[in-house]
């Protein structure tokens, strides 16, 4: 056998590593007397935390397993052939540690037409096949499947996604092309398109059989036995299966342009993925598989090849491995239990922290202010969200009943700290007014408790100056939206002990958010790097450059929001503050504008006005601003803005605010959303020459976030 | 406040596939406990008449009640299989007649008024629960010499008991075991056994049981069709030195689990439900531990003198093949030929399997299709041997009886 064997032993030598699946084959008899069956089981060995993958040589077993099969098939001595997963697994596509290591673009077809060659057998066998989606699915594994004659789906399946769009990849397995010609190329694009940008979101079992993947749907605890004895029902005629015919007219081209708008809504153009996909699918329309398939081979080996797959598999990993073992964290040993929490402050960030800590953590939560009306008020709010957990089903009553007695309000910090393991301030962004709090705060609060401020731009060490243990003040600092972005900034003041700062981060990963330790500088990381991108972006608006053009100029980077939109959520009172903080501390960089200034005096809460639907720029702040004659090109403003932050990454690898490049990404991808295609942003300067250019040399070597040499 | 005892009925019975225990069987790397869910599942699948939220018990037997077998099996398979959490369960054990215990106890509460309709059962996987693990017999039974020090050893108690009944030789229980397992390949010819066997998802990680990955239990492992007299005589005596009990004319080590529907009369013909048997009377008889094979013969007295019947009136027996020499020994008691009709049609543990603590419903269910088929028969008798010297019985009339009501 031939090509297949050969280009997948070629492929297997490349990746000496592969976790090998084996593909066990079994015969039985069918239930009903429906015959003989052959069922292939995927499993590589290891028990469901390590899921079940397709490299080369796992390709190459499944294949021998088809060899047999087909020869049975072929011969009579099987009436189907069946294949499912190891428990909870069924299988989650092709091992992404096999795609770093490729450096050649025939290497990359020849994985995609690996998979073609073996999955496509699947469908030409002499009896029907049947995949039995047991457990969690994606990607080859989903796609293997479509391959099959016929499916069945557990309602316990708690992932099921084609998620390779997610990762700046196609569907390449024959997903492009089969799913549309199954379900159709609306829902397809859904599953392709929409749950991959929509921060891979999964499907359950439940919608996989409504959405007509599979043809059937068992309850878990005996789906096996339920999906054979359809298996057997069908096979000897007592079941039909029908689907609904596929609308391959202009609904087919609408669900394209529709995917292309959803595409552009989320990465502008600036990934290619989910636009080779949309090609793929809107190809798809005539039915001819082998041409998808091709289009697929060249898609996959396209993107595998591209900067942005790498850079979206470096990102993958710094939020699935880094993101989960913080760099220069000490030793979770030294962490002293946290059963109960305080708050300093009752405002909006105040109880949204209060609500966290509370749901994570199930301690006393204790909020204190100046009045009482203020700590009512803020536990009126954590009740009120509670309520609303309770009303979405997220909670039961007993939880809800449980979390409000949990929650309470007093006047008094010595009566609601004396016995608080952890207490963090969330007030005014006034040294002065901080000092003055832990002050108050260590006065009252037991000798061992963690001090946590969650300042965004104030130096810790200088907070923790005046009180007799500097050492247990740690910086805890939140991105808004509290409890949508991951990324917990922690910082270590010049005096903070270890004990202080492990007690950090085993709060953090309680409060499943993703820590990152930096180091005690102005605005830490992430609001540094914003604050020097907006103003750049600012900086040439007050020199004469159009709004518009300044902000088109940074879309081919695929943010989340363009720079004002952003500024507009972040407030720009708080932009302004920051940015005058960051001003005093490195004012030959960060500079002031004044047009932000008379925005933030004029009372103005952002830049645009959506009455179109669209946004245009408020005519009271055109009014507002005050613009020099310096006119630049989008290209010219997003040099600056590029080589602005390269530099500005530079000087704080050499301060050492966190350890690593990658910190920085891991800190720009979790708490500002930028996007994975550009691996935060450091291999995204590098690809662009941009880190070369500013800074003399790469953040991160070859072969990191990109192809390797 | 007065009450009225009410008429209890078997509704249905299914039994997964036995195994055979250890390593090469084929429920080797499956959970106790998911063989009971399978069982429970099907029922109420054949059932669905049965509203599920009107379950009012679950009953399981196992007699290790160990691990995937603890954690009080009947709540915990009853969540597991899907029931709501609003059904209670339990677990009960008398050893090998567990799951006849759990039929009884709760036909009891059914007649008391106590349920309508209940789920009982039994488990024994005794590959993953060896008979004897975890036990630790109190050491006055062999000082006080309260039992023989063979009591505990169930194939020296069948020794004992050939030692009783002289005249049963190992040729007459080597005839017998020759007999079942023809009549258990007749009944699997015929259909018989398939109709109540629910199939079993099974995985093999491991090859020296035979192909590996996800496979299809259909049929009772430990049959051994073809079984020949002279095959038996070579076979080993482990329990005696020239003794007469084989491998070959006792059950062996199985992995299984039944699962049974007991209900009010009322409440079944009231829901729609089969009613397959009705049940008559049951008794428990304890005699000396060594010979505890001969426990269903007190056992079977004691429940036809509550019934006023004799064993004349019996049409049809279903008795836990443990041992050949103990359905015998049972024969020649009440005077009924070894090779009598009426007696384990399908033939019986011997060529099925007798996973302890769940046989009793197999009983039961082989007797429900037998009389189904033959309206002629008016009562029929479940009775087996128990460790620690005990026998069990249940008598049942058959619904389907056309004679002169």
């Amino acid at each position: 056998m031939s090509t297949t064997a050969e280009l997948l032993k070629g492929a297997a030598e490349l990746f000496p590593d592969e976790v090998v699946t084996t593909a066990h084959v079994r015969h039985f008899d069918l239930p009903l007397g429906a015959g003989r069956f052959a069922l292939i089981t995927l499993d590589n060995g290891h028990d469901h935390k390590k899921p079940t993958t397709f490299g080369p040589q796992s390709l190459a077993n499944l294949n021998t397993a088809i060899d047999q099969v087909e020869k049975e098939a072929a011969d009579g001595e099987i009436v189907g052939v069946g294949i499912t997963g190891k428990p909870f697994v069924f299988a989650v596509g092709a091992d992404l540690k096999g795609v770093e290591l490729l450096k050649r673009h025939e290497d990359a077809v020849a994985i995609g037409k690996g998979g073609h060659d073996v999955f496509k057998r699947l469908a030409h066998l002499a009896v029907p096949t049947f995949a039995y989606y047991n457990g969690a699915a994606m990607g080859g594994g989903v796609e293997v499947g479509l391959h099959c004659s016929y499916r069945t789906v557990s309602t316990a399946v708690p992932a099921f996604s084609l998620p390779e769009v997610f990762l700046g990849l196609v569907p390449g397995w024959g997903g492009c092309t089969l799913l549309p010609n199954l379900i159709g190329a609306d829902k397809a694009v859904s599953v392709i398109i929409e749950n991959s940008l929509n921060q891979n979101k999964q499907l359950k079992g439940a919608q996989v059989y409504e959405l007509g993947i599979a043809d059937a749907i068992f309850e878990g605890a005996d789906f096996l036995e339920q999906s054979l004895a359809w298996t057997a029902a069908v096979l000897k005629g007592e079941i039909v299966v029908e689907r609904p015919a596929v609308d391959r007219g202009e609904a087919w081209d609408e669900a394209v342009a529709r995917g292309r708008f959803v595409a552009d809504g989320k990465v502008h153009g600036a990934a290619p993925a989910a636009y080779r996909a949309l090609d793929i699918i809107a190809a798809a329309k005539n039915g001819d598989l082998q041409q998808g398939y091709d289009a697929e081979d060249q898609a996959l080996a396209d993107l595998i090849m591209s900067g942005e797959l790498r850079a979206g598999l470096y990102a993958f990993n710094l939020v699935q491995k880094r993101g989960k073992r913080p760099a220069g964290a000490p030793d979770k040993s030294l962490a002293r239990p946290v059963t109960k929490v305080g708050v300093v402050g009752a405002g909006l960030m105040a109880s949204q922290l209060a609500l966290l800590f509370l749901r994570r953590l199930e301690v006393p939560v204790v909020l204190t202010d100046i009045d009482q009306e203020r700590v009512d008020k803020g536990v009126g709010y954590v009740h009120a969200e509670i309520d609303k957990l309770l009303g979405k089903g997220r909670i039961n009553q007993d939880k809800a009943n449980r979390l409000k007695a949990l929650v309470s309000g007093v006047l008094d910090k010595a009566e609601g700290f004396s016995d608080a393991d952890f207490v963090i301030e969330a007030v005014f962004e006034e040294i002065g007014v901080k000092q003055q709090v832990f002050a108050e705060v260590e006065a009252v609060a037991p000798a061992h408790a963690i001090l946590a401020t969650n300042t965004s731009s104030l130096s810790v060490t200088e907070m923790a100056s005046k009180l007799k243990h500097p050492e247990r003040v740690v910086g805890f600092h939140f991105f808004n939206p509290v409890a949508v972005l991951p990324l917990l900034e922690i910082v270590r003041g010049e005096r903070t002990d270890d004990a202080a700062l492990a007690t950090a981060f085993a709060v953090a990963k309680k409060l499943k958010k993703t820590a990152v330790l930096v180091k005690d500088a102005p605005a830490f990381v992430v609001n540094r790097i914003l604050t020097r991108f907006m103003g750049e972006i600012q900086t040439v608006i007050d020199e004469g450059t159009p709004v518009d053009v300044a902000e088109r100029a940074v879309e081919p980077l695929g943010l989340p929001m363009s720079p004002l939109v952003l500024l507009e959520l972040v407030g720009p009172a708080i932009g302004l503050h920051v940015s005058e903080t960051l001003n005093g501390a490195f004012p030959d960089r960060f500079t002031v504008s004044e047009n932000l200034r008379s925005v933030v005096q004029a009372g103005k809460r952002g830049f645009y006005v959506y009455d179109s639907g669209k946004p245009e720029l408020d005519p009271e702040v055109a009014a507002l601003l005050r613009q020099g004659d310096t006119v630049l090109t989008e290209e010219q403003v997003r040099a600056r803005v590029l080589d602005a932050v390269a530099q500005e990454i530079g000087l704080m690898l050499d301060e050492g605010v966190v350890a690593e490049a990658q910190d920085i990404d891991l800190c720009l991808i979790t708490g500002a959303g930028w996007p994975f295609h550009l691996g935060g942003i450091t291999p995204y300067l590098d690809r662009e020459g941009v880190s070369e250019r500013v800074n003399g040399k790469r953040f991160l070597e070859p072969g990191v976030a990109s192809v390797p040499a | 406040m007065p009450r009225t005892v009410r008429d209890v009925v078997f509704v249905d019975g299914v039994r997964t596939p036995f195994g055979k225990a250890g390593p090469k069987g084929v429920y080797h790397e499956t959970r106790a406990d998911d063989l009971v869910v399978k069982a429970i599942r099907e029922l109420l699948r054949r059932n669905p008449g049965l509203d599920p939220k009107k379950v009012d018990e679950v009953a399981i037997a196992a007699t290790t009640q160990i691990g995937d077998q603890g954690l009080t099996i009947g709540r915990t398979a009853g969540i597991l299989a899907g029931l709501p959490t609003s059904v209670p369960g339990y677990s009960i054990d008398r050893m090998c007649a567990g799951a006849l215990t759990a039929v009884t106890t709760v036909a009891g509460s059914v007649a008391f008024g106590a349920y309508d309709v209940a789920v009982a059962g039994g488990v024994e996987h005794m590959g993953r629960h060896p008979m004897g693990e975890g036990v630790d017999p109190n050491p006055r039974f062999v000082s006080e010499k309260l039992v023989d020090e063979s009591a505990l050893f169930m194939g020296m108690t069948a020794e004992n008991l050939h030692d009783r009944y002289p005249t049963i030789t190992k040729r007459r229980a080597d005839e017998y075991a020759v007999r079942s397992q023809e009549k258990a390949a007749k009944a699997y010819a015929d259909g018989k056994i398939q109709a109540d066997l629910v199939p079993v998802s099974v995985r093999r990680t491991t090859p020296e049981g035979g192909e590996t990955g996800w496979g299809l239990v259909t049929a009772d492992e430990p049959m051994r069709p073809g079984t020949t007299l002279e095959g038996l005589a070579t076979l080993k005596t482990p329990f005696r030195v020239h003794g007469r009990v084989t491998a070959g004319n006792s059950a062996g080590l199985n992995d299984g689990a039944t699962a049974s529907l007991i209900a009010s009369e009322d409440f079944a013909r009231e829901n729609g439900l089969p009613v397959k048997m009705r049940l008559v009377s049951y008794a428990f008889a304890g005699v000396e531990p060594e010979v505890m094979g001969y426990g269903p013969i007190p056992a079977t007295e004691k429940a036809l003198a509550q019934a006023g019947l004799s064993i004349g009136d019996i049409g049809l027996f279903e008795i836990n093949e443990a041992f050949a020499v103990q359905v015998l020994a049972f024969l020649e008691h009440y005077g009924i030929a070894d090779d009598d009709p009426r007696v384990n049609q399908y033939g019986g543990a011997i060529a099925f399997g007798h996973p302890l603590a769940s046989s009793g419903v197999r009983l039961m269910t082989q007797l429900a299709r037998q009389f189904e088929d033959q309206p002629e028969v008016r009562y029929g008798v479940t009775t087996m041997c128990v460790g620690f010297g005990m026998g069990a019985t249940v008598v049942w009339e058959n619904p389907h009886f056309e004679g002169d009501k």
